[in-house]
C-alpha cells in the first residue's frame, strides 16, 4: 500500500490524534508535551513535503473516500498551490509557536491542555485549507471556532478570557453557520460539492438567480472569521488569550481562514459588481477602521489587533478589486504579513514576559535591557509600516497599485487610492508608536518587574521572522517567487498574470504615495497628543462589545420572557392548550373536505328509557359543576355516570360489559373514597373569573365537538371486521361468548397489555406510597379522625359468612365466562369486593392476619400464568396467544367445555385481585397505624 | 419448533414482559441479584435486536400473527426495517442508563425500579412493533404508566409533581387517542393500521372530512407524546425532575411519538390517501419550526442544566419535525439519521448532568458560581463534547443530521424559512451552552469543595459507551444512511408493508 495515497488526510488527521499524545505525554513531564507537540507538527510536515514537489509541477493532488456519497459529503482532500501554501504556513508557523510557547508559558499553565489544544487546532485548520469537500470544509472551518474558544479561555480564571472566548465563538458560529447556508446552496447549485466541480462552475454560479444570496452568505462567513467590519470587533477581545495564541490564530493562521476561502471561492464568486462593491468595500472599511483604532490603543496586543484587522482588511480590499495582479497582491501580502506580525505578538509577548506589563503608557526604554528584541521589533515594524528593503514594502505598493488601477477612468473611484494612502498613513503611525513607547526614549520606574533580554528559546523564532522579512524584502523572486506563482495559479484557476516582483520600479504614482505616507505617518505620531484628545472626546466611546454585550443579554431577557409567558409550569395552561389543539385540528380535518356534518342513515325511535338516562346523565353533570368544590359528594355523584353507561351497555345487549362497567365502579369509588380522606375535603376556591368563564367556553366547545363527531358517524353507515368475530366464536376461539373471545383470544394480546398496565399501575402505586409518611395520619386534613368505632358486628358476622358465597360465585363467573357473560376480569373484580367487603367490616389488621398472600406474587403469578399460556403454543409452531379447545369430564360439574384460553384468562384474574388489594391494602395501611397501635406494623408491610 | 418470525418479530416484546414479571417475582433475592438479571436481560435484548435488525435487512416486512388469527382481524406484529432501528437503539440506550442507574446507585433508592425498567421496554418494544391502532394504544398505555411510576422514583416533591403534570397531559391525551380510534373503526371498520389504510383509500368523499378530523387528533396525540408545539408543556419539568438513568431512557419517548406519526399517518394518511394524501405534512413543517424557536428560547432560559438538556430534547424533536414535514423520501431518510443522533444523545447528557450536579454538590446543576469538582478535566471535555453534538455543530452525527435534513429541504418551498430558522435557533443554542459551561466548569470559586465527591468512573463508562455510539454514527454515516434511505422507501412505497401484512394468508382469517 502506497502511504502517498492517503497522505493528506494523515497530515490533518495528525495533530488530532496527537493532541492525545501531548496530553499523556504531559503526565510524565510537562516539558515532554511541547516536544511531542514539535514532533508531531515535524511529522505532520514530513507527511506533506512528498507532495510538494508534484504541486510545483504544477499538479492538483485529490485524494477521495465517499462518506455519505447519496448525500454529495466526501471525506475528500485537495493539494495544490493554494492549499499547500496555507498547509505549510500553519505547519510552519505551528512549529516556531510550539518552539516559543514552551518558554513563554509559566510553570502554573497547563502545558498538556495548551499543547494539545493548540494541535487540535493546527488539524481543524489544515482541514479547512485542505478539504475538497466545501461541506468537509465547512466542519473543520467550525472545529477551528471550537479550539479557538478553548484557546481564548485558557486562562479560564480571568474573566475577560471566558467573555473573549465566548464572544469570538459567537461571532465566528455565527459565520460558520451562514457559511453552511451558502455553501448548501452552491452546491445545490452546481449539483456537487466538490471544489473540483465547483471552481470550473463560475458562469453557472454567477448567473443563477440564487448567486447574490450565496454570496452574502459566504461572504458573512469569512468575514466574521477574518475579522472584517462589522464583525471586527471580537478580535480584540480575543487577545485575552496566552500571546502564543493570539500570534498562531489571531494573526497568521485562524483569522486568515476567511481569507483563504474567498481566494479558494475567487474563481466561482469573483467578476460581479455585487462582489467589488461588498468585498472591496468591507475591506477598505475594516483597513481604516482598523488602522484608526490601532493607532490609540495603549494595550501592546490591543494595538497588534487591531493593526491585524486593518492588514486584513487590506488584503480583502485586495481581493474585492477582482483583477488577477491584485489577487497576485493579496496573496504575497498574506505572506509577509503572517512573517511579520506573528514576529511582532511574539515580541509583544516577550516584552509582557520581562516587564509583566503590555501598557505602553508603563513601558519605555527596554532597549537597554533587551537589545536584540529591541533590534528585532525595529525590524519587523518597519515591515508592517512599509519600509522599503523590508518585505511589507512590496506587498503595500502592489496594493497601492491596484488601488490605483481600480480607479483607472472613474472619477469617483479616485477615492480608493486615496483611502488606501490614508491607511498607509495610519499604519506608519502604530507602527513607530510600537517601537517608540516601547524600546525608545526614557525607561520607566513603575514596570512590576526588571526585563532582561529574552530567552533564546522564545528570540530563535523571531529572528527566523525577521530574517524572512529582509530575505523577501531583498531578494523576493529568489525567496518566494516559484511559490507565489502556483498559489496565485491554483487560487484564480487560470494562467498567471504578468508581474515582476522586485525591489525597484522606478519612480511612479506608487512609490511617491509610500513616501508620502512614512513621511505624514512620522507626522501624525509627532502631532498625536491633539489627535488622542479629538479621538477621547467624540470616538472612545463607541464600544462595539457594549453592543454586543447588550445584544446577548437583550437576546436572553427576550428568551426568559417568552419562554416564562408560555410554560407556566400550570396543569390546567397545559391542558388548556392540548384540547384547543384537538378541537382546532379536528375542525380543521373536518373542513378541509366540504361534506354535510350529518349522514344520510336514519335514527333509531327515542324510547323513554334512553330519554331518562340521557337527561339523567346531563342533569347529574350539572350537579356536579355546582357541586364539585365537595370531592366526597362529587365523587358520589360521579357514580351515576358509571350507573348509567352500565344500563347503556345492558341496552346494547353486552352484559359482558354492563357487569365489567358495573364491578370497577364499585372497586374505584371504593378505592377514591380511602384516597379522599387524605386530601383536605373541599378544593379550593377559584377567584379568578376570566378563566372561569374561558373554560365554561373550551368546554362547551369540546362538548359540541364530540357529540358533533360522534353524530356525524353514527350517522353513517358501518360495515366493520366485527362479523368475522361473531362467526369466528365458535369455531376458532371455542367460545359462544364473543366478547370473551375477543378478549382472550382474537385479541388476547390487547388484554395482556392491559392487564400488565393494571400490574405496574400496582407496582408504582405500593413504590409510592412505601416511601410516603403522610404528616398525620391519625387525622385527616379538616381534623376528623379515623373512628373510633369498633366494627359493626352483624356487619363483620355477616361478612364472614358471605365471603365463600362470594368467592364461589367468582370462580362460576370465570368458568362460564368463554360461553356465557362473565370472565376472569370480572371474577377477579368480584373476588376483590369480597375481600374489600372483608377489610371493610373486620378491619385491615383483622384480615390482614388472615389473608397471608402476598400481593407481589399474586401479580406476578397472574402476569406469568397469562404469559406462559401464550408461550405454550409457541412450542408446537403455532404463534403466541393460539388456543386450542378440549372437553373435559369433572366430577360433579359434568362435561366441561374448555378452551386453553382459560389459562390466559386465569392470569387476568389473579392480576385484578392482586393489584386491587394491593392498592386497598397500600392506602390503607396509611391510616392502619391509628386503627391499631398494638399491631406490628412490620407485619402489614410485608403483607402488601 | 419455534419459528424464525418467532425470534426476530415476537421475541423483543416477550423478552422485557417476561423480564418485567421475573424481576416483580424475584422481589425478595435481594437487590444484588436482580441487578444481575436485569443486566443479562438487556444484554440478551440487545443481541436479540441486532437479530430483529439483520433479519429486517435480509427478509424485508416480517409478520406475525398473535393467536394464529390473521390480520385484519387478530393483532399482528409487523418488524420492518424502522422498527428494526428503533428497537436497537431503545436497547442501546436502556443497557447505558441501566448501567448508569445500578452503578450510581439510583436503582435502590425506590422500589421496583427493575422490573418497572423492563416493562417500559416493554411498553417501548410493543409500540414500535404493533401493526394494529387499538394495540398501539395498548402499549402506549404500558408506556405511560411504567414512565410514571419511573419518573416519580425516587420520590420527592418537584418530582411528584412534575410526575402529576406529566400523566394528567398524557392521560387527556389517551382520551383523545380513543375518540380518534372511535371514529376512525366508525367510518372504516377495522383497526389494523394496514386495513386502514386500504379502507382510507377508498372512502368516499363525503365521509372523507371525518377520517381527516379523526387523522388530526390522532397527530394530536402523536403530538402530545413527541412534544410537539403547543403540546410540550409536560416536557421540560417532567425530564429535568426525573433521575438521571430515567431521563436518559426517556430520551426515547419523544420519538415514540414521532415513529407513530410515521408508521400510522404515514401509512394511512401517505399517498394511498390520493388527492388528500399527506395532508397533515405542512401543519408539521410549521409546527416544528414554531417548536425549535421555542424550543431554542426555553434552552436560553433555562435556570439549571437539566432543564437546559430538556429543552435540548424538545429541539431534536423539532427538527424531526421538521424533517418529517419537508416530505420526500430523502428527508425522512435524514430524519431517521438524526432520530438515531437525538435518542442517543440527549440519553448521554442526561447522565452527564447527573455527574456534574454530584460533583459540584450543593450548587447542583443550577447556574450559579460553585466551586472546581473532582475529575473536572474529563467532566468538562465530556461537556464540550455533548454540548457541541447536541447543538448539532460538526463533527458530530447532530451536525450530519442537520447537514442531511437541510439539503434535502433544497427542494422545498419553505427553504428559506427552515434554513434560517434552524441555523438562527442553533446560534441562540450555541451562545447559550457556551455560557452554561463556562459558568460550570471555568467561573469556579478557588477554594476547594468542603466535601469533594470522586467521580463515579464505573457510572462514567455508560456515558462514553453512548457517546461511542455517536462517533460510531458519524464514522459509518454512509452505511447508516444506506440503510435508513432503505428505510424511508420503504415507509413512502407503504404497499410492501400493505401486502406483507394484509396478504400473508389466502385462507383469510380460518386458523388452520
Amino acid at each position: 500500500m502506497d502511504i502517498m495515497l492517503f497522505s493528506l488526510p494523515i497530515v490533518v488527521l495528525l495533530p488530532f490524534f496527537g493532541a492525545i499524545v501531548v496530553a499523556l505525554a504531559s503526565i510524565a513531564n510537562r516539558i515532554y508535551a511541547a516536544w511531542s507537540a514539535i514532533g508531531i507538527t515535524v511529522l505532520s510536515i514530513a507527511c506533506l513535503s512528498p507532495l510538494a514537489a508534484r504541486v510545483f509541477d504544477g499538479e492538483t493532488i485529490i485524494q477521495s473516500w465517499a462518506w455519505i456519497e447519496r448525500a454529495g459529503l466526501f471525506f475528500a482532500f485537495r493539494l495544490d498551490g493554494l492549499s499547500m501554501f496555507f498547509a505549510l504556513l500553519i505547519l510552519g508557523i505551528g512549529f516556531l509557536v510550539i518552539l516559543y510557547g514552551r518558554y513563554y508559558l509559566s510553570s502554573k499553565d497547563h502545558m498538556g491542555r495548551f499543547f494539545a489544544y493548540i494541535l487540535m487546532f493546527m488539524g481543524s485548520m489544515l482541514g479547512v485549507v485542505l478539504s475538497e469537500n466545501v461541506i468537509l470544509l465547512v466542519i473543520f472551518w467550525e472545529l477551528t471556532s471550537l479550539t479557538s474558544f478553548l484557546l481564548i479561555s485558557f486562562w479560564q480564571h480571568k474573566n475577560e478570557a471566558r467573555e473573549g472566548a465566548r464572544m469570538s465563538l459567537g461571532v465566528t458560529a455565527a459565520g460558520g453557520l451562514a457559511l453552511l447556508g451558502g455553501v448548501l446552496i452552491l452546491g445545490h447549485i452546481v449539483g456537487s460539492y466538490e471544489l473540483s466541480e465547483i471552481l470550473k462552475s463560475g458562469d453557472i454560479v454567477r448567473e443563477h438567480p440564487l448567486y447574490l444570496t450565496t454570496l452574502i452568505l459566504i461572504l458573512i462567513g469569512a468575514f466574521a472569521k477574518s475579522a472584517q467590519f462589522p464583525f471586527h470587533f471580537w478580535l480584540p477581545h480575543a487577545m485575552a488569550a496566552p500571546t502564543p495564541v493570539s500570534a498562531y490564530l489571531h494573526s497568521a493562521t485562524m483569522v486568515k481562514a476567511g481569507i483563504f476561502l474567498l481566494a479558494r471561492l475567487f474563481p466561482v464568486l469573483s467578476g460581479t459588481q455585487e462582489w467589488l462593491w461588498i468585498v472591496g468595500g468591507i475591506g477598505m472599511t475594516t483597513l481604516l477602521i482598523g488602522a484608526y483604532t490601532a493607532m490609540f490603543k495603549t494595550d501592546l496586543k490591543g494595538l497588534l489587533a487591531y493593526s491585524t484587522v486593518s492588514h486584513l482588511g487590506l488584503i480583502t480590499a485586495l481581493l474585492g478589486f477582482g483583477s488577477k495582479l491584485a489577487v497576485v497582491a493579496a496573496l504575497f501580502h498574506i505572506m509577509n504579513h503572517a512573517a511579520f506580525k506573528a514576529a511582532l505578538f511574539m515580541i509583544a509577548g516577550a516584552v509582557d514576559h520581562e516587564t509583566g506589563t503590555r501598557d505602553t503608557r508603563k513601558l519605555g526604554g527596554l532597549i537597554k535591557y533587551m537589545p536584540i528584541t529591541a533590534i528585532l521589533a525595529f525590524i519587523t515594524s518597519a515591515a508592517m509600516a512599509g519600509v522599503p528593503m523590508l518585505n511589507g514594502f512590496l506587498s503595500k505598493e502592489m496594493f497601492l497599485t491596484e488601488s490605483l488601477a481600480v480607479s483607472e477612468g472613474l472619477l469617483w473611484a479616485s477615492i480608493v487610492p486615496i483611502l488606501a494612502t490614508i491607511g498607509s498613513i495610519l499604519a506608519v503611525a502604530y507602527s513607530i508608536k510600537f517601537v517608540k513607547e516601547v524600546f525608545l526614549g526614557e525607561a520607566s520606574k513603575d514596570i512590576p518587574k526588571i526585563p532582561h533580554e529574552t530567552p533564546y528559546g522564545m528570540l530563535v523564532p523571531i529572528g527566523i521572522f525577521a530574517t524572512i522579512c529582509i530575505a523577501v524584502g531583498l531578494f523576493p523572486a529568489f525567496m518566494v517567487g516559484d511559490l507565489l506563482g502556483i498559489v496565485v495559479a491554483s487560487s484564480l484557476q487560470a494562467t498567471l498574470p504578468k508581474y515582476e516582483l522586485a525591489l525597484w520600479h522606478g519612480v511612479n504614482l506608487p512609490l511617491m504615495m509610500s513616501m508620502t505616507a512614512l513621511i505624514v505617518g512620522a507626522v501624525v505620531y509627532a502631532s498625536r497628543t491633539r489627535l488622542y484628545r479629538l479621538h477621547q472626546r467624540y470616538i472612545e466611546s463607541i464600544n462595539a462589545k457594549q453592543y454586543y454585550d447588550m445584544l446577548i443579554d437583550e437576546l436572553f431577557a427576550l428568551s426568559i420572557y417568552i419562554s416564562r409567558k408560555f410554560d407556566k409550569g400550570s396543569l390546567q395552561h397545559a391542558s388548556v392548550w392540548v384540547i384547543v389543539s384537538s378541537i382546532a385540528l379536528g375542525t380543521i380535518g373536518f373542513c378541509m373536505i366540504e361534506a354535510p356534518l350529518i349522514g344520510d342513515r336514519s335514527m333509531l325511535d327515542l324510547d323513554l328509557v334512553t330519554l331518562l338516562m340521557g337527561v339523567g346523565l346531563i342533569f347529574v353533570s350539572l350537579i356536579m359543576i355546582v357541586i364539585h368544590r365537595q370531592r366526597i359528594v362529587s365523587l358520589v355523584v360521579v357514580g351515576f355516570v358509571g350507573l348509567a353507561i352500565s344500563l347503556g351497555f345492558v341496552k346494547f345487549s353486552a352484559p359482558d360489559l354492563a357487569l365489567t362497567q358495573l364491578s370497577v365502579e364499585i372497586v374505584t369509588i371504593i378505592l377514591l373514597l380511602l384516597a379522599l380522606y387524605f386530601i383536605p375535603k373541599n378544593t379550593p376556591i377559584e377567584h379568578n373569573k376570566k378563566r372561569i368563564y374561558r373554560d365554561i367556553f373550551i368546554s362547551l366547545l369540546s362538548g359540541a365537538g364530540i357529540t358533533a363527531f360522534t353524530m356525524a358517524i353514527l350517522t353513517r353507515d358501518f360495515s366493520s371486521i366485527s362479523n368475522f368475530f361473531l362467526e369466528q366464536s365458535v369455531p376458532g376461539g371455542g367460545g359462544t361468548n364473543v366478547v370473551n373471545v375477543i378478549l382472550v383470544d382474537f385479541r388476547g394480546f390487547d388484554t395482556l397489555g392491559e392487564i400488565s398496565v393494571l400490574a405496574i399501575a400496582g407496582l408504582g402505586i405500593f413504590a409510592m406510597l412505601k416511601g410516603m409518611r403522610l404528616p398525620e395520619y391519625t387525622k385527616n386534613c379538616s381534623g376528623l379522625s379515623w373512628s373510633d368505632d369498633p366494627h359493626p358486628m352483624i356487619m363483620s358476622t355477616l361478612s364472614r359468612v358471605l365471603f365463600p358465597l362470594m368467592l364461589m360465585f367468582a370462580v362460576f363467573i370465570f368458568m362460564r365466562g368463554h360461553n356465557l357473560p362473565g370472565g376472569g376480569f370480572i371474577a377477579g373484580l368480584i373476588a376483590s369486593i369480597a375481600i374489600t367487603v372483608q377489610y371493610l367490616a373486620n378491619g385491615i389488621s383483622w384480615t390482614q392476619a388472615r389473608l397471608k398472600a402476598n400481593m407481589h406474587m399474586m401479580i406476578g403469578f397472574g402476569l406469568l400464568i397469562a404469559t406462559l399460556a401464550g408461550i405454550g403454543s409457541m412450542f408446537v409452531g403455532y404463534p403466541f396467544l393460539t388456543s386450542t379447545v378440549g372437553h373435559f369430564d369433572l366430577p360433579i360439574v359434568g362435561n366441561i367445555h374448555v378452551a386453553s384460553a382459560i389459562a390466559f384468562d386465569l392470569g387476568v384474574f389473579l392480576v385484578v385481585v392482586g393489584v386491587t388489594l394491593m392498592i386497598l391494602v397500600g392506602i390503607g395501611k396509611l391510616g392502619a397505624v391509628a386503627e391499631s397501635k398494638s399491631l406490628d406494623n412490620k407485619e402489614i408491610e410485608e403483607g402488601a | 419448533m419455534i419459528s424464525a418470525s418467532s425470534i426476530s418479530v415476537f421475541l423483543p416484546v416477550l423478552l422485557p414482559l417476561l423480564g418485567g414479571i421475573i424481576l416483580l417475582l424475584s422481589r425478595f433475592v435481594g437487590t444484588k441479584i436482580q441487578q444481575k438479571i436485569s443486566m443479562a436481560l438487556l444484554i440478551i435484548l440487545v443481541a436479540t435486536t441486532i437479530n430483529s435488525l439483520q433479519s429486517a435487512i435480509q427478509n424485508g416486512v416480517q409478520v406475525y400473527e398473535l393467536g394464529n388469527w390473521v390480520a385484519p382481524f387478530g393483532i399482528v406484529l409487523v418488524l420492518d426495517g424502522l422498527s428494526a432501528m428503533m428497537l436497537l437503539a431503545t436497547s442501546l440506550l436502556a443497557i447505558a442508563a441501566l448501567w448508569y442507574a445500578i452503578s450510581s446507585k439510583i436503582d435502590i433508592k425506590g422500589a421496583g425500579f427493575h422490573a418497572l425498567f423492563q416493562f417500559q421496554l416493554f411498553g417501548l418494544n410493543g409500540a414500535f412493533l404493533t401493526g394494529d391502532l387499538f394495540n398501539l394504544f395498548v402499549f402506549f398505555e404500558i408506556l405511560l404508566i411504567a414512565s410514571y411510576g419511573l419518573l416519580v422514583h425516587g420520590g420527592g416533591k418537584e418530582r411528584t409533581r412534575a410526575g402529576l403534570q406529566f400523566v394528567v397531559i398524557n392521560l387527556i391525551g389517551s382520551a383523545i387517542f380513543l375518540f380518534a380510534v372511535g371514529g376512525l373503526y366508525g367510518m372504516l371498520g377495522t383497526l389494523n393500521i394496514a386495513d386502514l389504510s386500504v379502507k382510507a383509500a377508498e372512502i368516499s368523499s363525503v365521509d372523507r372530512g371525518l377520517v381527516m378530523a379523526a387523522g388530526f387528533l390522532l397527530l394530536v396525540v402523536f403530538g402530545v407524546k413527541s412534544a410537539m408545539f403547543p403540546l410540550y408543556l409536560w416536557l421540560p419539568k417532567a425530564y429535568s425532575e426525573a433521575s438521571a438513568p430515567v431521563a436518559a431512557l426517556f430520551a426515547i419517548m419523544t420519538k415514540v411519538g414521532i415513529y407513530s406519526i410515521i408508521r400510522v399517518h404515514g401509512t394511512i394518511f401517505g399517498d394511498s390517501f390520493g388527492e388528500y394524501g399527506f395532508f397533515y405534512m405542512p401543519i408539521l413543517l410549521v409546527l416544528g419550526m414554531v417548536t425549535l424557536v421555542m424550543g431554542a428560547l426555553g434552552v436560553a432560559a433555562s435556570k439549571r442544566l437539566g432543564e437546559q438538556v430538556s429543552y435540548l430534547v424538545l429541539v431534536s424533536v423539532s427538527i424531526l419535525l421538521i424533517g418529517l414535514g419537508i416530505n420526500t423520501e430523502e428527508s425522512l431518510s435524514a430524519t431517521l439519521y438524526y432520530m438515531l443522533h437525538s435518542i442517543i444523545m440527549p440519553g448521554a447528557f442526561f447522565l452527564l448532568v447527573h455527574m456534574i450536579s454530584i460533583g459540584r454538590g450543593e450548587q447542583k446543576d443550577i447556574f450559579v458560581q460553585g466551586v472546581s469538582m473532582q475529575g473536572k478535566i474529563l467532566l468538562g471535555s465530556t461537556f464540550m463534547v455533548c454540548a457541541v453534538a447536541l447543538t448539532g455543530m460538526p463533527p458530530f452525527s447532530g451536525f450530519i443530521g442537520k447537514f442531511l435534513i437541510l439539503s434535502s429541504a433544497l427542494g422545498s418551498d419553505l427553504f428559506w424559512w427552515v434554513l434560517s430558522v434552524v441555523l438562527i435557533t442553533g446560534l441562540i443554542i450555541i451562545i447559550s451552552l457556551a455560557r452554561s459551561g463556562s459558568l460550570i466548569f471555568y467561573n469556579v470559586k478557588d477554594i476547594e469543595s468542603s466535601s469533594p465527591v470522586t467521580m463515579n468512573i464505573k457510572a462514567y463508562l455508560s456515558i462514553v459507551f453512548l457517546l461511542s455510539l455517536i462517533i460510531a454514527l458519524v464514522i459509518f454515516a454512509g452505511n447508516v444512511v444506506e440503510f435508513t434511505d432503505m428505510v424511508s422507501s420503504q415507509i413512502y412505497n407503504s404497499s410492501g408493508y400493505i401486502d406483507a401484512v394484509l396478504g400473508t394468508d389466502t385462507l383469510k382469517g380460518v386458523r388452520q
